[in-house]
């Protein structure tokens, strides 16, 4: 069946801000469908409100919309763009129920748009599951015993039914939101009442529990035609009970035989049937009894999910680019397989290799949450692993984590006694946690048996086995370590190669045979070569090698034939961010993407090196060669001595290419651009701070400190409040404000670890100080401004976590003016060659440096949107030597509209942490308004972050002392907007005493109805409420949990909130529109060609 | 690691690789080829047609599940041997009764791991399946070599004759059931009003075959592959059926005689080699594939629907399409290739088809098959 005619223009809905459950991975498979979609003529209409995604940019769509994913938004633009269709499949659960909705709204109707890919039909039925279980039991399976309940009555009578212990789920929910498991009547009223507040449609679902059952996944795709094919299976190491998106997974499945996988693959191809997912992927999940084989279905994603970008990744098979495709009318067998070029893409790929996904934690940032996984969805990130054999792949996954792991670190600590050893250990394995993984390898070490782990954890005994393979292979590498000195001598020489081959073929890196054997990883290196140990690479080829691969998307291994062909051509090795975290995220893996496309537009081979699978640049035709390979030094100096480039960029990728600058640098590797020099200057303190008094540059007081004592005389020194942090971090991990010597003398005790390696760094805190962000770009000659940002948060926040302007909107010429000015006197002392970010702080009319950043910052994707023009990729050109001048950027564009970024949290995610914010940042994802007037744009961005600015109602106020004053022009513009306040007593006298009609509300603890109360109760529409004093922290902290549970928009800040106040202003007196960024810097601007 | 024993293969094209033994020591020898299958090692192991050839994995985690009494084709493993990455030797699945190494000892059959067998495969897909020696006994490569060299091709070969019935039977068993096993056959045919009297030649067949022959409404009788057309004839049949088996279809002419005689006395139908040979009774000509296809992947497409099925292959021969087109109509083709994957002529009730629609190990899209099998049948009587 050939495309369809009838359709002309598509309109395509993305997933908006990166989530826990949301990630990258609908970049990923939204930009294959939005290039897919074009390259076949379409006209490609996108709506995202995540500037840092790579489809979001202007190339991708004819018209992209950077605009909040509410139905409202995206009604109009569906009103201003009148598309034929719309493909709400591969933007997540976000694009799913948005269209929902929109069918719902009359929208979709009253416009004459087709939803194409899934019917809101099977959208419905594979998403309620009381629909999906009649579906289920039509065809005959079994989903596990479930009822659906509205209210706590309605639950007490299911739990008859269903027994303990049992699974709450809340429904249309991201990541398994809220969903808990209850093993008792106590614990399952409260989780109800939870999941009833968690579902946006206020339906919980109690189900069977399942817990301990094998898990796994299918990934399957349907044409128009009924054929469908199942491209990749997936067996979960942990077993069920954790969230599929926290769990280790394996593809293929290990442990099935044909005639139980025969069985599943019939299963998923029924199910599809049923729902009636007309054509693109699903995903479904299975558990099945490890004794006795019973099958039960536990879910259906009608749509591209997170395992589909896994499975492309997995097996070379582009699920998204497909899925648009057959969407628009081709059948399977029309389509070509890209990487065999000659086969249709109407087959089941084979493969010939092991893969592992380990799922990325951060629960170091919530110390206030346990670390315990469940249902829920906890994981902000992943890595995947490849490898010929398992062992080999969960190595590769372990040391690609980004943690620090050379394999199976210790994670038991030696200060525990012999005889609690075991008890401990029991305890981390029976309870899912994010190190349980590393716990197993503790568990070998001390002598469990594999029968006594699978008690314990119900990881099958096959993941098992491998793990205590690796556990007494460490043994051997101890006792071996004599044959590796000395065999790389000459002396045993066979037998040492063949030694190091095995273990290497195991996953070992050199970083753990240094460890094991008491030599530096550096020797290993050496010793390895001088063996003549190395991997080859082999090809991901959709087909364990029947045919001919034309695509080099490449793995190590420590095998015999190397499939990987080095060309004469000019080439460049592009290191990528890896896994997505807390402080580094997409934007990186935006900004390397632009860097290979540069590259490519000069004409270098562009070679990608990533192991994160949810990607843009982990597509195996985003560069002309993809390394799925850890980011370490071991796998990366491997691949450059190989590839022999003419450079490495280590500028893109954050802080995980960055840190390889010197140990690459120092093996004589070429890194482009600014050298390592200079980004040693600005790394380290004293270097940094001559430089600037060199410049007259000004920098808050701040001194370095080896141990208590010293940090106490600087801050003496210096005066409170201070900002103190362990040196080299990145998201501002373990950073903290301190305002007194005992808050300092605890932080030296709990917080960190202080020596002479690892000092402690102490800033004088400007408080109340405005913040501002610069990024720009360098070519050694000149340097151009690419955005000034006014943070809204005032400093103390983490950077990461502020709202920002772009333009300021409220800094004076002069001091923009001095802005930049300092930002160009920096990049020349650097002799900046790309990019660079620097942040400053404004207080009382002094500009203040706090950090030079020599290469690309999280905020260059939302500098480019705004400004309209692609900064990472100028930035690489410029480091393989062109000029500013010749790409057309020699001077600042400054844009004709306003942008506002917002940060967005995980907070809802993590019971019992606090929303406030801090110098440590916590945000996963960020959103961008884009409007003619900074309220709008700000109205936007909170609307896209979720936070639903009310334009009515009552809102409550409660700040402490010195925020008084300050709250009184948001105050006065909510009343003038309309609103009544509310208050704590003596934010209200406040009030009053300033003219402000202002009703009282108690505090948590002075008796009720108190002020949560009122808002479980819907009666305040709006918090404002700024951290009190450590008496009544607690109370507040409730007041902000409250709020946030039941999705009150709040803010912690005086100066949100009074942005917040302008914007609720405003929206009384406009209208929203929305305008496509080609729209916005179509005219006015002039776009560098570059 | 320590106690494993070595052990080395050699190809007819010099190439050589040391790995370690599992299954049984000793030393063998056959046509090396690969199966890209990610499970169904116990089902692959025990199809006869892989008679004569030494069975390489490219799913490089094998044994993972061990062996079962349930999973079987035939009643013993038939490969020459067996190639694989990685061995495991723990079986972890709720039906696994025994590894698969002890499996291969018992059976005599020799098996290598360790090995790149991505870099063996490779090789196949360009220079075609060779001949092979796996030993535990002999370590030196030019030995080695000289010994893969000297292994008889299996061009023209009948090995047929060595994985046969010896004698005539009524087949009894029906289709599985998860996971209680295989019901007999009346609990099938007995819902069928008519139950066509099926004459099964087993060049090799696998039992899945006849399973669900007798599943979808046929009463099968097996017949040893010398059988003589009188002989079935004399049993008075309704249709006669060649199955699956090993090897090259002209190296049994007397089943090819066997068909000829009985095309227009009754329908024929036929899988795999029992598709080649029918293309041969035809007049039609056979030619070894490259490589051949061997796996559960393969996408065919039924031009009579348009629909494409995955499919489970394993053959090296295939009918030349242009050879025979101007009898029968060619009802699938092969999408990767564009192979014979099935021919029919209505007139003559002849319809065969080169896949494995019993899969076994491979998906059920195919199972169709059987049913229209049947209808063919009930047309042709009526």
């Amino acid at each position: 069946m050939p495309k369809r005619t009838d359709i002309k223009k598509i309109l395509i809905i993305g997933s908006g801000p990166i989530i826990i459950g949301q990630a990258c991975e609908f970049d990923y498979s939204g930009t294959q469908a939005c290039k897919a979609l074009k390259e076949e003529g379409f006209e490609v209409v996108l709506v995202n409100s995540n500037p840092a995604t790579i489809m979001t940019d202007p190339e991708f769509a004819h018209r992209t919309y950077i605009e909040p994913l509410t139905p409202e938004f995206v009604a109009r633009v569906i009103e201003r763009e009148r598309p034929d269709a719309l493909l709400p499949t591969l933007g997540g659960q976000t694009a799913l129920n948005i269209a929902v909705a929109l069918d719902e709204m009359g929208v979709l109707e009253k416009f004459g748009v087709r939803l194409i890919g899934a019917s809101v039909e099977a959208i419905n039925k594979a998403e309620d599951r009381d629909l999906f279980r009649l579906s289920m039991e039509r065809i005959g399976l079994r989903i596990p015993r479930s009822r659906y309940v509205r209210s706590v009555e309605e639950a007490e009578e299911a739990i008859e039914y269903v027994g303990y212990p049992c699974v709450i789920r809340p429904s249309f929910t991201l990541g398994g939101t809220g969903g808990s498991v209850a093993y008792n009547r106590e614990e399952y009223v409260e989780m109800v009442k939870w999941g009833i507040d968690a579902s946006p449609r206020g339906t919980v679902l109690v189900e069977e529990s399942v817990i301990g059952w094998k898990e796994f996944e299918l990934e399957v795709m349907r044409d128009l035609k009924d054929n469908v094919v199942i491209i990749c299976s997936i067996e979960n190491f942990d077993p069920m009970g954790v969230h599929t998106g926290d769990s280790i997974t394996v593809a293929p499945a290990q442990t099935l035989t044909d005639k139980e996988y025969q069985v599943m693959r019939d299963a998923a191809i029924a199910i599809i049937r049923e729902i009636g997912v007309d054509t693109g992927g699903s995903n479904i999940q299975f558990a099945v009894h490890p004794e006795t084989g019973e099958m039960v279905v536990i879910e259906m994603n009608p749509r591209v999910s997170r395992s589909s970008a896994l499975a492309s990744k997995a097996t070379g098979f582009p699920i998204a680019k497909i899925a648009a495709k057959l969407a628009v009318g081709y059948t399977l067998n029309e389509i070509r397989n890209d990487i065999t070029r000659e086969t249709p893409a109407s087959f089941e790929p084979s493969i010939d290799y092991v893969v592992t996904k380990i799922p990325r934690f951060t629960f170091e940032k919530f110390p206030q949450t346990e670390d315990l996984l469940g249902t829920q969805m906890k994981s902000v990130g992943e890595v995947m692993a490849i490898g010929r054999t398992f062992k080999e792949s969960l190595q590769k996954a372990v040391r690609s984590l980004e943690m620090d792991l050379r394999g199976f670190d210790r994670v038991l600590g030696s200060d525990i006694s012999p005889e609690k050893r075991r008890d401990r250990i029991a305890e981390m394995l029976r309870k899912p946690n994010s190190k349980r993984v590393l716990y197993l390898g503790e568990a070998f070490r001390e002598g469990f048996s594999v029968e006594e782990v699978y008690e314990l954890t119900k990881i099958d005994p096959w993941f098992l086995h491998n793990v205590k393979q690796i556990i007494e292979t460490e043994e051997e590498i101890r006792a071996g370590s004599d044959l590796i000195r000395t065999g790389a001598k000459g002396e045993k020489l066979e037998e040492a190669r063949e030694f190091l081959k095995r273990i290497k073929s195991f996953g070992f890196s050199d970083a753990k045979i240094a460890e094991l054997t008491g030599l530096t990883e550096e020797e290993v290196y050496d010793l390895r070569m001088r063996a003549d140990v190395r991997p080859v690479y082999k090809l991901v080829d959709t087909c364990a090698a029947e045919f001919e691969a034309y695509t080099p998307y490449l793995y190590s291994t420590y095998e015999e034939e190397n499939e990987s062909v080095r060309t004469g051509r000019k080439k460049v090795v592009i290191l990528g961010a890896g896994p997505n975290r807390i402080g580094q995220g997409i934007e990186f893996d935006y900004c390397c993407v632009q860097s290979v496309f540069a590259l490519r537009e000069e004409g270098y081979e562009t070679i990608m090196v990533n192991c994160n699978p949810e990607t843009v640049s982990t597509d195996y035709d985003t560069s002309d060669k993809l390394y799925f390979e850890p980011l370490t030094f071991e796998d990366v100096m491997r691949i450059v001595e190989h590839e022999d480039p003419d450079g490495v960029i280590v500028q893109f990728g954050g802080q995980t290419p960055l840190k390889l600058a010197v140990p690459l640098g120092r093996r004589g590797v070429r890194i482009l651009g600014t050298s390592p020099e200079s980004i040693d200057v600005a790394e380290d303190r004293e270097l940094f701070a001559s430089m600037l008094s060199r410049l007259g540059l000004k920098q808050p007081p701040n001194g370095t400190a080896t141990s208590v004592d010293e940090a106490l005389e600087i801050a003496r020194k210096i005066g409170y409040p201070i900002l103190l942090r362990p040196s080299y971090v990145l998201g501002g991990r373990a950073m903290e404000i301190v305002h007194d010597e005992e808050g300092l003398l605890q932080y030296m005790k709990e917080a960190v670890v202080v020596s002479g390696d690892r000092p402690v760094l102490i800033d004088k805190f400007l408080e109340d100080a405005i913040e501002v962000d610069v990024d720009a770009v360098s070519d050694g000659e000149i340097t151009v401004i690419g955005g000034i940002m006014e943070h809204i948060e005032e400093a103390g926040v983490h950077s990461g976590d502020s709202a920002c302007s772009l333009p300021p909107y409220s800094l004076s010429k002069e001091i923009v003016e001095e802005i930049v000015r300092q930002t160009k006197m920096i990049a020349r002392e650097l002799s900046v060659v790309g990019l660079m970010n620097v942040q400053y702080a404004v207080k009382d009319g002094e500009i203040y440096i706090l950090e030079v950043n020599p290469r690309a910052s999280r905020t260059v994707p939302f500098v480019s949107k705004a400004i309209g023009v692609p900064l990472a990729r100028i930035a690489t050109k410029v480091m393989v030597g062109r000029k500013l001048k010749d790409l057309g950027f020699d001077r600042e564009v400054f844009p004709g509209h306003i942008c506002v970024k917002e940060a967005v949290f995980p907070f809802i995610k993590f019971p019992g942490v606090d929303t406030l914010l801090g110098p440590e940042m916590k945000s996963t994802g960020e959103v961008m308004g884009i409007d003619a007037s900074f309220e709008i744009a700000f109205a936007k961005s909170q609307i896209a972050a979720g936070n639903f600015l009310p334009t009515k109602g009552r809102a409550f106020i409660s700040v402490r002392d010195e925020d008084k004053p300050r709250i009184l022009p948001a105050a006065r513009n909510l009343v003038e907007a309309g609103f009544s306040l509310i208050a704590t007593r003596g934010t209200a006298k406040f009030l009053r005493e300033n003219g402000l009609d202002a009703e009282e509300v108690f505090k948590i603890t002075e008796g009720r109805p108190h002020v949560a109360d009122l808002i479980k109760s819907g009666q305040i529409d709006l918090v404002i409420n700024t951290p009190l004093g450590a008496k009544s922290k607690a109370d507040s902290y409730y007041i902000r949990r409250t709020a946030l549970v039941y999705g009150i928009p709040y803010f912690t800040t005086i100066a949100a909130a009074r942005a917040a106040a302008l914007a609720i202003r405003r929206m009384k007196e406009e209208e929203f529109h929305v305008k496509s960024i080609q729209e916005f810097h179509g005219a006015g601007t002039k776009t560098p060609k570059a | 690691m320590k106690g494993l024993k070595k052990a080395y293969l050699a190809l007819e094209n010099g190439a050589f690789f040391s790995g370690y033994s599992f299954g049984a020591e000793g030393e063998t020898e056959g046509e090396v080829i690969f199966n890209t299958g990610m499970t169904g090692y116990q089902e692959i192991l025990t199809d006869p047609s892989y008679k004569g050839q030494i069975v390489l994995m490219t799913y490089p985690e094998i044994g993972n599940y061990g062996v079962n009494d349930e999973d079987v084709e035939s009643w013993r493993p038939w490969v020459e041997g067996f190639i694989v990455k990685e061995y495991w030797d723990i079986p972890s699945n709720f039906r696994a009764k025994k590894s698969l190494g002890d499996y291969l000892r018992e059976n005599g059959i020799v098996g290598i791991w360790g090995i790149d067998t991505r870099m063996i495969t490779r090789m196949i897909r360009e220079e075609g399946s060779m001949r092979g020696v796996i030993s535990t006994t002999e370590s030196r490569r030019d030995v080695l070599v000289e010994k893969a060299r000297a292994v008889p091709p299996i061009v023209g070969r009948d090995l047929v004759k060595e994985v046969t019935s010896k004698e005539k039977k009524v087949w009894k068993e029906g289709d599985y059931e998860p996971w209680k096993g295989y019901r007999p056959a009346e609990d099938f045919l007995e819902k069928f009003s008519r139950r066509p009297r099926l004459a099964l030649i087993d060049c090799g067949v696998k039992y899945n075959i006849p399973r669900l022959l007798v599943t979808h409404g046929f009463e099968v009788t097996v017949y040893p592959a010398s059988a003589g057309l009188d002989e079935i004839l004399s049993d008075s049949p309704d249709c006669l059926f060649i199955s699956n088996g090993p090897g090259d279809p002209e190296g049994v002419p007397y089943v090819v005689e066997t068909v000829r005689g009985a095309l227009g006395k009754l329908p024929v139908f036929g899988i795999c080699l029992g598709h080649q040979i029918i293309g041969l009774a035809l007049g039609g000509e056979t030619f070894k594939l490259k490589f051949g296809h061997h796996g559960v992947n393969q996408p065919v497409m039924d031009l009579e629907t348009g629909k494409v099925e995955i499919t489970s292959q394993n053959h090296n021969f295939s009918v030349r399409p242009e050879s025979v087109e101007r009898k029968a109509r060619i009802t699938h083709v092969n999408l990767n290739d564009e192979t014979v994957e099935g021919i029919e002529i209505p007139d003559l009730g002849v319809f065969s088809v080169q896949y494995h629609p019993e899969a076994s190990p491979g998906p059920h899209d195919s199972r169709y098959i059987f049913s229209r099998f049947y209808e063919y049948v009930n047309r042709y009587l009526s």
